[in-house]
């Protein structure tokens, strides 16, 4: 965009910031229609919304307004300003992921060079959301809830990095951009009609990584924060209105940026075949080709959570420390090995 | 009952349950007071009230671990008649504005006291359920069975909350369903069934009566429908 | 700590504990939770008050009674028909099953047995009824244990069977069809094709639940293990029903105490597993499904013709005497035992249902499992409030 409009630095970054904070609500609007009413309503041999709007398209925002309207309480023994914070934090924590995802070769808010660090780093920051929601909600089972949440996410951030890892070895770097680029010119096995990506050789890390990102969103399977028939809604079981909106945007927009996230690192992002990187048309293709990818990751991260009964907390931190973490060392080593002898 | 077992079927439960009753004899002795046996149905046997712990101990040895439940019943014709407004009472004194009469001894395996207590229990390897009745005191106590059957625990605290019998020996013995500032006994004869005393049982009072020249005409109607639809299909 | 002051100090805690407040002021480190009266994984209003030490259950008790409708007493002042329309609201999911071992009491103390062709139609009836109660547990389980979908096949396959019993009774929840000497109406025509049909259907049911759910190593790591019951302490207590085939007992009171109706007349086998956990539990009421389904089949092929109704007055009045029936209800065993003065009404009833029992080991099969396992086992022991409460 630079090379179109050679704009001031701040008008720029007032239109990326203006754009990203547009689209945040509405991938999550997108992502929640498509797979939670629809898909999940499909799979459970039903029909779900079909009023509002054609096929029940406007039903979130109809919610969004129904949410907008309701009285804004909080109980009576609760901590009022951590109350309050909680979601904020949760959902400032989704808004600073999308900062780094790319949707074009120039199509992204800052392109940081600590791209995949930056992510990581800034994803862990609504473990402490949680846990404020989960203390200062005076609840018992919001108690249970948030603590549950506070093992669950910690152990489960160390096979996502991990798996990572992998991906940076091979791309030789942590910026989102360079991963794309090292995907794109990529060649398997001489053949570059395709690129390289990532998801051939580094599968076992798009496996652990899925798994992680799974647990991290507290989906079933590892929805135990959020255990509707044990705790009846876990952390914010005492959030009404706006403030239970913020949480269930966060989730879904979450779920938004990992699957982006995803599709970067092991699908090769935005760039397509047929065309070179540095293109200036995929600024235009490219969020089209982000958006089908990300389709495609959710799908099986909804598809997974409506089909599996819940982990149980001792197993599921069993199954992060005893299978995912040695998996994704393995990972690492044998990655470090090939990178140097090919 | 069935006309189509044959007779030696009826003997044989007749024996199983007769021996039973031989061998239960021997082992209770004087604790057994009374017993009634129903051929290839069941077998009571009544208690006597100091030996209910033993008893009910000598009853799982010989093999009836099963626990089925144990309340109790209250023997006293209840104050209310219940078809007071319908020409059908038959069982009952016409004289409903004296009350009490208490008849124990009409039950099975006899009875002295207005209370008494029922427990019921099988044998797996028998395959035959045994029915213990004994009579509750004026002072409306009598031991617990609970460290013999643990499933008791429940059935005791609801027949204390139901008929106000306690059960030496059962550390909690609290109410079970009632709200805690309930007073009374529900399932005493004498407590009231308010619905009963605001409103009298309607019985057939509710329905009009079908007028005498039509019953015969509607009777007649339905036999035909019946008929024509070739009986039973 | 003494007995009493245990007591006490649970009474405390739960009234305390209705309020969402954090109990610091008792023991330092133990946390009273009220799981119900309103939570999604209780049938109903049971509400048990556990004290919790981090996730481990401590002391777990179960109160109820905010469903008591007071069934005993309200039948000794009904007549023995009007009895009927209140029994067939204790277990709400069995309809039918409800009413048999009441009518057939009545019909003991009678001396009236039902023809034969009444007889087997109560069967059917009876086994349609085991087949709506499980499948909506065999769906309800894994809601229990977090996964979605299969409740919603289980309710969508269900209301076929509960379409067959609409069409025999005319109700699908409450039917109180069964009369004293026989039944109220005969079957429809072409009702036993339609329910071959739909027994198919069931099968196909049974098998995609044992696809989603029993071969799932989550659902099995959750369940495997986890609420044991040893067969003795089973007997103590007085479970029935599949909790107690599924620790190993082999006690099915179709076979072992034939209360008369035709199932002596079929080929069937009773389903026992030696483990005594949640896992046993659904897995022996899966094969009980199954092989409902198959009993429904066979009783169909061999429907006796005949009257449907014995010759009873119209006005019935059950001679003086007591009698004790229990049958194999879906939920475990249900008994009644009535005592009768010669009169329009019983004198008393009482109500030997299979939840009491079933919930009353609660506290027994609770200590020191994770709150999670509260839910696998309340699932797995199945009970419903109207059956617990009366």
């Amino acid at each position: 965009m630079t090379t179109l409009l050679a704009l001031p630095y701040w008008q720029e970054t007032g239109i990326k910031l203006g754009l990203a904070l547009v689209i945040i609500p509405t991938t999550s609007l997108i992502l929640v229609y498509l797979f939670l009413f629809k898909m999940m309503a499909f799979m459970q041999s039903r029909l779900g919304p079909n009023d509002t709007g054609p096929y029940g398209t406007l039903q979130l925002i109809a919610e969004a307004i129904k949410f907008l309207q309701k009285e804004d309480i909080h109980p009576a023994q609760a901590d009022r300003r951590v109350f309050r914070m909680a979601p904020v934090v949760v959902l400032g924590s989704t808004f600073l992921l999308y900062v780094i995802l790319p949707a074009g070769p120039d199509a992204v808010v800052e392109n940081l060079d600590t791209g995949i660090f930056y992510a990581m780093a800034v994803s862990s920051l609504s473990v402490l959301g949680i846990l404020m929601a989960g203390w200062s909600s005076a609840n018992k089972y919001a108690l249970l809830g948030g603590l549950r949440a506070a093992g669950q996410l910690i152990a489960y951030e160390l096979p996502l990095i991990l798996a990572v890892m992998g991906v940076v070895i091979q791309a030789e770097t942590l910026n989102l951009q360079g991963i794309v680029v090292a995907q794109a010119t990529g060649e398997i096995f001489g053949f570059g009609g395709i690129g390289n990506p990532f998801i051939f050789t580094q599968f076992l890390a798009f496996l652990i990584f899925m798994i992680a990102a799974q647990a991290e969103l507290t989906q079933t399977p590892f929805d135990m924060p959020v255990a509707e028939t044990e705790l009846v809604g876990g952390f914010h079981i005492e959030y009404t209105g706006f403030r239970f909106l913020l949480f269930f945007m966060a989730e879904f927009g979450t779920a938004f940026a990992f699957a982006a996230l995803a599709s970067v690192m092991f699908l090769g992002g935005w760039w397509i075949p047929g065309f070179d990187v540095d293109d200036n048309i995929l600024n235009v293709l490219g969020p089209g080709v982000m958006l089908g990818k990300i389709l495609l990751i959710s799908f099986f991260i909804f598809w997974v959570r409506f089909t599996y009964p819940r982990l149980r907390e001792d197993q599921l931190q069993k199954f992060a420390w005893k299978v995912l973490i040695p998996l994704s060392l393995a990972n690492i080593v044998l990655t470090g090995i090939f990178k140097v002898v090919f | 009952m069935t006309d189509e077992t044959p007779p030696e079927e009826n003997v044989d439960v007749d024996e199983k349950r007769e021996a039973l009753l031989i061998s239960f004899s021997e082992i209770l002795g004087e604790d057994l007071v009374e017993s009634h046996l129903r051929a290839n149905e069941d077998l009571w046997l009544r208690i006597r009230s100091e030996s209910w712990q033993d008893s009910t101990r000598a009853v799982q040895s010989a093999g009836f671990e099963y626990f089925g439940f144990l309340s109790a019943i209250d023997w006293e014709i209840a104050p209310e008649g219940r078809y007071e407004d319908t020409e059908f009472d038959g069982g009952l004194d016409e004289e409903d504005d004296e009350p009490v009469e208490i008849d124990s001894s009409t039950g099975y395996a006899g009875g002295e006291s207005r209370f008494q207590i029922l427990a019921q229990f099988y044998s797996l390897s028998q395959q035959v359920g045994v029915i213990l009745k004994t009579d509750v005191g004026e002072d409306m106590t009598i031991d617990t069975i609970r460290d013999i059957f643990p499933g008791a625990d429940w059935h005791e605290r609801e027949t204390y909350e139901m008929f106000g019998i306690s059960f030496r020996g059962h550390p909690t013995l609290q109410p079970l369903y009632l709200p805690t500032e309930f007073e009374g006994h529900p399932l005493r004869k004498d407590f009231p069934l308010l619905a009963r005393q605001v409103k009298p049982w309607p019985g057939v009072v509710d329905i009009e009566e079908i007028p005498e020249h039509l019953e015969a005409q509607l009777e007649a109607e339905v036999m035909a429908a019946f008929e024509a639809n070739g009986g039973a299909s | 700590m003494t007995a009493t002051s245990d007591r006490e100090q649970m009474a405390y805690i739960s009234s305390q504990a209705a309020d969402a407040r954090v109990n610091v002021e008792l023991d330092t480190g133990d946390m009273t939770l009220n799981i119900g009266p309103q939570h999604p994984a209780t049938h109903g209003t049971l509400r048990i008050a556990c004290q919790l030490d981090g996730e481990q259950v401590i002391r777990a008790e179960p109160m109820m009674g905010y469903m008591h409708r007071g069934y005993e007493k309200l039948c000794e002042v009904r007549t023995y028909p009007q009895c009927t329309t209140l029994i067939n609201r204790i277990d709400w999911l069995g309809s039918f099953a409800n009413e048999v071992p009441f009518i057939l009491a009545a019909e003991r103390l009678m001396e009236v047995e039902a023809p034969p062709r009444a007889q087997w139609i109560r069967t059917i009836l009876f086994e349609l009824s085991r087949v709506a109660n499980l499948a909506l547990f065999l769906g309800d389980m894994g809601v229990q244990i977090g996964a979605l979908t299969p409740v919603f096949f289980a309710f969508r396959d269900r209301e076929r069977v509960l379409n067959q019993i609409e069409e025999v009774t005319g109700g699908r929840f409450h039917p109180n069809f069964d009369r004293i000497g026989g039944l109220k109406d005969d079957i429809p025509k072409g009702w036993i094709e339609e329910t071959r049909s739909v027994m198919v259907k069931m099968r196909t049911f049974c098998d995609e639940m044992e696809d989603l759910l029993v071969g799932n190593e989550i659902f099995q790591a959750r369940c495997r293990g986890v609420g044991v019951i040893p067969p003795e302490v089973a007997l103590g207590y007085g479970l029935s029903g599949a909790n107690l085939r599924a620790s190993g007992v082999d006690w099915d009171l179709r076979r072992d105490a034939n209360p008369g109706l035709a199932w002596d007349q079929i080929e069937w086998r009773v389903w026992t597993h030696p483990d005594g956990d949640s896992f046993a539990r659904y897995w022996v009421r899966l094969q009980e499904t199954r092989e409902a389904t198959h009993m429904v089949d066979q009783l169909l092929d061999g429907i006796p013709s005949g009257p449907i109704m014995a010759k009873v007055p119209r006005i019935i009045k059950v001679p003086a005497g007591e009698a004790y029936v229990s049958t194999e209800n879906p939920l475990g065993e249900m008994g009644y035992y009535v005592v009768s003065k010669g009169d329009l009404g019983p004198f008393r009833v009482k109500i030997r249902t299979p939840s009491f029992n079933n919930i009353s080991i609660v506290p027994w099969v609770m200590k020191g499992v994770y709150v999670p396992d509260v839910i696998t086992i309340l699932g797995s022991l199945y009970f419903i409030l109207g059956d617990i409460d009366r």
